[in-house]
C-alpha cells in the first residue's frame, strides 16, 4: 500500500534502573520528511541511537526493518553502509581540518592508501554545490559559522550516498535565515527521493516541512499524525507532548504565594547581560530580570540551549561568559559576585547540572566532598579537624539519607541519586541564602527524585530562596511557586503557580 | 537503619588475607620494597644492610626523596615538573660560587639558595597557573634554561671544595649527646622515640575510628603491621648507631616527610591540592583558588629542588656542570612507583618516599653486585612499568 522505508517495531531499551524506551513504534515512508517531537528526555535521541547502531543490536528489544528487510546494526558503520546517516546536535567535525578533509574523513578517496587530492577537491565542490554552500574546499571548518558547518555535515552525509537522513535539532543553534535555507534543502532532498527524520522543538518548522509527525513522551510513542490527511494544530501537538499523570509525584507543601505571606526579597537580578566567552560578538543572556523571595521556589523553564545554565553560572562567580553586565542585590544590598569565593560568601550556592564533571571529586570520599566548599568551617589555622569534619558529613549523610555504610565511601561508587545528595550536602554546608539548583533530578530514579524534592521543600520552609532550573516541566509545575520561561537567552514570560500549565509554557517557548 | 548498616560493616571486618587483598594498592609497594631489600641482602651476602652501606644508602638517595616529596604535590595537582634536576644543579652551582669564589658564610648561602629555588619555582608556576601554559612545556624550557645557566655560572668547570660548615649539610651526623660513641646512644634513643610516636599515632587514630565504627582493619593485622614498622625503625637505627649515628640528612628527610604528610593529610591547603588534581572544574566551582594553589605547589617544588641541590653539592663537595643531570627522571619515577596517578588527585607522601627507596635500593644493590649501568637502566625502567601496571590492575579489580 504505502512505500515504507523504515519501520521500528516495539523498540524497548533499558538502562540500569531506567526504562528509556518502552515499545516504541516508528514508521517512515519513502521520500517523506518525518518529524519526531517530544520533550527533553522523552527518548528521541535514544531511539535514534538505537536506529544508527550506537546502541548495537542485542542491547535493545524489538525489530528494525529498513527497506523491508530486518537489520541488525552492530555499530554506526553498519547503519551508514545502508545509507542511514545521523547528524547530531553537537556537530562531529574537526575544526582544524579543511572542508574537503572533513567531508571524506573515514571515507577518503584513496588509491593504494594514498589520498587522491584532485578527486577529493572536485567531489567536494560538487557536494558543496548540492547543499548551496559557496566556500573553497580548502577552508578550515573552524572558520565557518554554525550554519555553514551544519551544511558541511549534510554534505558529508551526501558523500556517503544517504537514503535516510536524521537531523537532531538542526536549527537549534541557527539564525532565522540559515534555518530557512536548511529547511528548503530538506524539501529539495525530498524531491530527490531522500527521506529524512527531523527532530525539533519548533512547531512552525514542522508545519512548514513535515509530512507526518510522531510524538514521543516518557519513552513511549504517543501518536503518529499524518499532516496531509488531517489538519493539525500546534495545540494538538503540545497536548500530546506534555499530557501525563502528575499525581503524587511531588511532596505536599504549603505554597507561600497562595497563602499570601511571602518572605522578603532575598535576591534581585537586574539587566543581566552576558556574552559568549569565546565568540565575543554572541550575546548569550539578554537583559534578564528576576527576583527570589525568602521561602520561595522559583522555576526557570526552557529547553536545552536556552541559556539557563549560562545564566546561573554567570551569576555564580562569573563562572561562565565574558563582558558580564548587570546588578545583583542580595538582601537588598548590591552584591559582589565576581569570583566564586565571593559569591559563596555572599550567600549564593550553585548546584550544577553536571555533577560528575563539575560537582564532585569522584576519587574522594563523601566526607571530603561534603566540606569542600566550606573547609574553613571545619578547620582552624588551616588545619582540618578530622573529628568535626567526620561529624558534619555524617550529619548530612543521615539528614539527606545518603545510602552508604560510611562517609568514607568514595563518591564514584554511589548511585546517581546519592551522588546528587552529596552535592546538595556540600552546598547546604556552605550555608547559602539562595540556592540555584540546575537540573537537580537529572539522571535520578523516581524514588530518589521524591527525596530530592522533599529536601528542596525543606530548604524553602527554612526561609531560603530556591531557584530551580529544569527541562522537565511537570517537575517545575509540581514544585515551584513561580516560573520564569526562558528562550534564547531571554525571559519570555512569568507565570504564577495558579496559572502555570505545560501548554502555556510550551506555547511561550515555541511562539517566542 | 544507620546503626544497622554500620554494624554490618564491622561484622564483615574481614580476615587478614581478604583485608590485604582489598588494600593491595596501599601495601603493595611497601611489600615490594621489603622483598627487594631481602633479595639484595641475600644476593650481596649481607652487604646491603651493613651499617656503612645503609648510611650510604640514605646519603645517596636523600636528594631524590626530598624532591619526590615536592614532585608528589605537583603530580597530585595534575601537573609535572621536568626542571627539578636542572634547578638542583643550578642551585648547587650558585652555592659553590657564593661559598668558594666569594667566601660567603654558609649561614648566608643556604637561605639565599633556598630563596632562589623558591623564586625559580614561583616563576615557572606563574606561567602554568595564571597563563595556563602546560607544565610540561614550561618546565621543559626551565630544564634547558637552568642547565645552561649552570654551565654559564660555573664557566664549564667544577668549583669546590666547600667549606666544612657547608659539607655538614650532607656528611654531618647527629652528635652523641650521651658521649658513648659506639654504639651511638642518641641514634638509638631517637629511633625508639620515632617508633613509639608512630605506634602511638596509629593506635590513637585506630581507637577513634573504632569509636565511629568505621574501622575495617583486623586487629591482628594492626598489631603485626605496627610491630613490624617499629622493629624495622629501631633495628635500622641500631644498625646506624654502630657506625657513625644518624646522618643530618636523615633527620632533614624525616622532618620533611613528617611535615608534608601532615600538610597533605590534615590541612586545608593539602586537601585543596587533592581536590584540584581530582577535578579542577569542580574545585573551582567550590570556591577554591586553583590558580594560587598551582602557583604555590610549583614554588614549593622549586624550594625543595634547591634544598636537594645543596645537599647533593655538599655530598660531592664540589659543584659540577653535570650535577642533577637526569635526576628529574628518577624523581618522577619514584612518585609513580609510589602509586600516584598520572591524571592527578591520587598519591601519598609516604608512597613517594617508598618509591624513591625502591629505586635507591635497586641502584645500590645492583652496583654492589657489579651490574653495569646499562642493565641497571633497563631493570629500573621495567620496574617502573611493572609498578604502574600493578597499580592500574589493582584499580580495575577494585571496581
Amino acid at each position: 500500500m504505502e512505500n515504507i522505508i523504515l519501520e521500528m517495531r516495539s523498540i524497548t531499551k533499558t538502562f540500569p534502573g531506567v526504562k528509556a524506551l518502552d515499545a516504541v513504534n516508528l514508521k517512515v515512508r519513502a521520500g517523506e520528511i518525518h518529524a519526531l517531537v517530544g520533550e527533553n528526555g522523552a527518548g528521541k535521541s535514544t531511539l535514534m541511537k538505537v536506529l544508527s547502531g550506537v546502541y548495537p543490536y542485542g542491547s535493545y528489544e524489538g525489530d528494525i526493518l529498513f527497506n523491508d528487510e530486518t537489520v541488525a546494526f552492530s555499530g554506526i558503520t553498519d547503519s551508514e553502509e545502508k545509507g542511514i546517516i545521523i547528524i547530531h546536535q553537537e556537530l562531529a567535525l574537526v575544526p582544524l581540518l579543511s572542508i574537503a578533509e572533513n567531508l571524506f574523513l573515514g571515507n577518503e578517496n584513496v588509491e593504494g592508501g594514498v589520498i587522491n587530492w584532485p578527486k577529493t577537491y572536485s567531489r567536494t565542490q560538487e557536494l558543496l554545490a548540492k547543499v548551496g554552500l559557496k566556500e573553497s574546499p580548502s577552508t578550515l571548518v573552524g572558520q565557518l559559522g554554525v550554519g555553514k558547518q551544519q551544511l558541511v555535515e549534510i554534505a558529508k552525509a551526501l558523500a556517503k550516498d544517504v537514503k535516510l537522513l536524521i537531523l537532531d535539532e538542526p536549527t537549534a543553534a541557527l539564525q532565522e535565515n540559515d534555518s530557512e535555507k536548511l529547511l528548503d534543502l530538506l524539501l529539495e532532498f525530498k524531491a530527490q527521493g531522500i527521506s529524512s527524520i527531523l527532530i525539533t522543538h519548533k512547531l512552525n518548522e514542522i508545519s512548514r516541512v513535515a509530512d507526518s509527525i510522531t510524538v514521543i513522551r516518557d519513552g513511549a510513542s504517543v501518536s503518529t499524525l499524518d499532516c496531509h490527511a488531517q489538519s493539525i494544530s500546534e495545540a494538538d501537538i503540545i497536548r500530546d507532548m506534555v499530557g501525563r499523570d502528575m499525581a503524587n509525584r511531588y511532596p505536599a507543601r504549603k505554597h507561600p504565594t497562595q497563602e499570601g505571606h511571602l518572605g522578603k526579597t532575598l535576591m534581585e537580578v537586574s539587566r543581566w547581560n552576558v556574552w559568549h566567552p569565546d565568540a565575543l560578538d554572541r550575546q548569550m543572556i539578554h537583559d534578564i530580570e528576576f527576583n527570589v523571595h525568602a521561602g520561595e521556589i522559583v522555576g526557570i523553564a526552557g529547553l536545552m540551549g536556552s541559556g539557563r545554565t549560562e545564566l546561573a553560572m554567570s551569576l555564580f562567580g562569573q563562572s561562565y561568559g565574558k563582558n558580564i553586565q548587570g546588578e545583583v542585590r542580595l538582601r537588598g544590598e548590591i552584591a559582589d559576585l565576581s569570583t566564586v569565593p565571593k559569591a559563596i560568601k555572599s550567600g549564593l550556592a550553585y548546584v550544577t547540572e553536571d555533577r560528575k564533571e563539575l560537582g564532585l571529586i569522584l576519587e574522594e570520599t563523601i566526607q571530603t566532598n561534603t566540606t569542600l566548599a566550606n573547609l574553613d568551617r571545619v578547620s582552624s589555622n588551616g588545619v582540618i579537624d578530622g573529628n568535626i569534619e567526620r561529624q558534619v558529613s555524617e550529619d548530612y549523610r543521615q539528614a539527606l539519607n545518603i545510602r552508604t555504610p560510611s562517609v568514607f565511601q568514595k563518591v564514584m561508587n554511589l548511585s546517581g541519586g546519592n551522588q546528587q545528595k552529596v552535592v546538595l550536602s556540600k552546598w547546604l554546608y556552605s550555608q547559602p541564602d539562595v540556592l540555584i539548583l540546575d537540573e537537580p533530578t537529572r539522571g535520578i530514579d523516581v524514588g530518589a527524585k521524591f527525596e530530592i524534592y522533599s529536601i528542596i521543600n525543606e530548604l524553602a520552609d527554612d526561609g531560603k530562596g530556591v531557584v530551580m532550573i529544569s527541562s522537565e516541566m511537570p517537575e517545575l509545575l509540581g514544585m515551584c511557586d513561580r516560573i520564569y520561561v526562558m528562550n534564547e537567552g531571554r525571559f519570555v514570560g512569568e507565570l504564577d503557580k495558579a496559572d502555570a500549565s505545560q501548554e502555556k509554557i510550551m506555547s511561550m517557548i515555541v511562539k517566542a | 537503619m544507620t546503626t544497622k548498616e554500620t554494624s554490618t560493616v564491622v561484622q564483615s571486618a574481614p580476615s587478614v588475607t581478604s583485608y590485604l587483598k582489598s588494600h593491595m594498592r596501599d601495601y603493595g609497594m611497601l611489600i615490594a620494597l621489603v622483598v627487594i631489600m631481602g633479595m639484595f641482602q641475600f644476593l650481596t651476602d649481607g652487604t646491603l644492610m651493613r651499617p656503612v652501606n645503609l648510611t650510604n644508602l640514605f646519603l645517596q638517595n636523600s636528594y631524590i626523596i626530598i624532591m619526590a616529596i615536592g614532585m608528589l604535590l605537583v603530580i597530585v595537582a595534575g601537573h609535572i615538573d621536568l626542571s627539578v634536576g636542572s634547578v638542583a644543579g643550578f642551585v648547587g652551582a650558585l652555592a659553590a660560587v657564593m661559598s668558594v669564589n666569594y667566601d660567603l658564610p654558609t649561614i648566608v648561602v643556604v637561605p639565599v639558595c633556598l630563596l632562589v629555588g623558591l623564586i625559580i619555582g614561583g616563576l615557572q608556576g606563574y606561567w602554568i597557573a595564571y597563563w595556563k601554559i602546560p607544565a610540561f612545556i614550561v618546565t621543559l624550557a626551565g630544564m634547558l634554561v637552568f642547565r645552561g645557566l649552570t654551565l654559564a655560572l660555573l664557566e664549564g668547570q667544577s668549583v669546590g671544595p666547600f667549606p666544612k660548615s657547608f659539607q655538614l649539610l650532607s656528611t654531618g651526623f647527629i652528635p652523641d649527646v650521651f658521649g658513648v660513641g659506639r654504639p651511638n646512644v642518641t641514634a638509638l634513643v631517637l629511633g625508639v622515640l620515632a617508633a613509639s610516636a608512630i605506634v602511638f599515632l596509629a593506635a590513637r587514630s585506630r581507637s577513634r575510628a573504632l569509636k565511629y565504627g568505621i574501622q575495617d582493619e583486623p586487629f591482628s593485622f594492626f598489631i603485626v603491621k605496627n610491630a613490624l614498622v617499629a622493629i624495622a625503625i629501631i633495628y635500622l637505627s641500631y644498625l646506624l648507631s654502630t657506625y657513625r649515628g644518624l646522618p643530618n640528612v636523615l633527620m632533614t628527610m624525616a622532618v620533611l616527610i613528617a611535615i608534608y604528610t601532615f600538610l597533605t593529610n590534615s590541612t586545608t591547603i593539602g586537601r585543596r591540592i587533592y581536590a584540584l588534581g581530582g577535578n579542577v572544574k569542580a574545585a573551582k566551582l567550590s570556591g577554591i583558588n586553583t590558580e594560587r594553589l598551582t602557583f604555590l605547589t610549583f614554588a614549593n617544588m622549586g624550594m625543595l629542588a634547591a634544598l636537594a641541590g645543596l645537599i647533593f653539592a655538599a655530598r660531592l663537595n664540589t659543584a659540577t656542570p653535570k650535577a642533577g643531570f637526569a635526576m628529574e627522571l628518577d624523581v618522577i619515577a619514584a612518585v609513580f612507583i609510589g602509586g600516584a596517578s598520572m591524571s592527578g588527585g591520587v598519591g601519598k607522601i609516604i608512597g613517594a618516599v617508598i618509591g624513591a627507596f625502591i629505586m635507591g635500593v635497586m641502584n645500590n644493590g645492583m652496583s654492589i653486585l657489579g651490574i653495569g649501568i646499562d642493565w641497571q637502566q633497563v631493570i629500573k625502567g621495567l620496574v617502573l612499568l611493572a609498578a604502574v601496571i600493578f597499580d592500574v590492575y589493582n584499580k580495575q579489580k577494585a571496581r
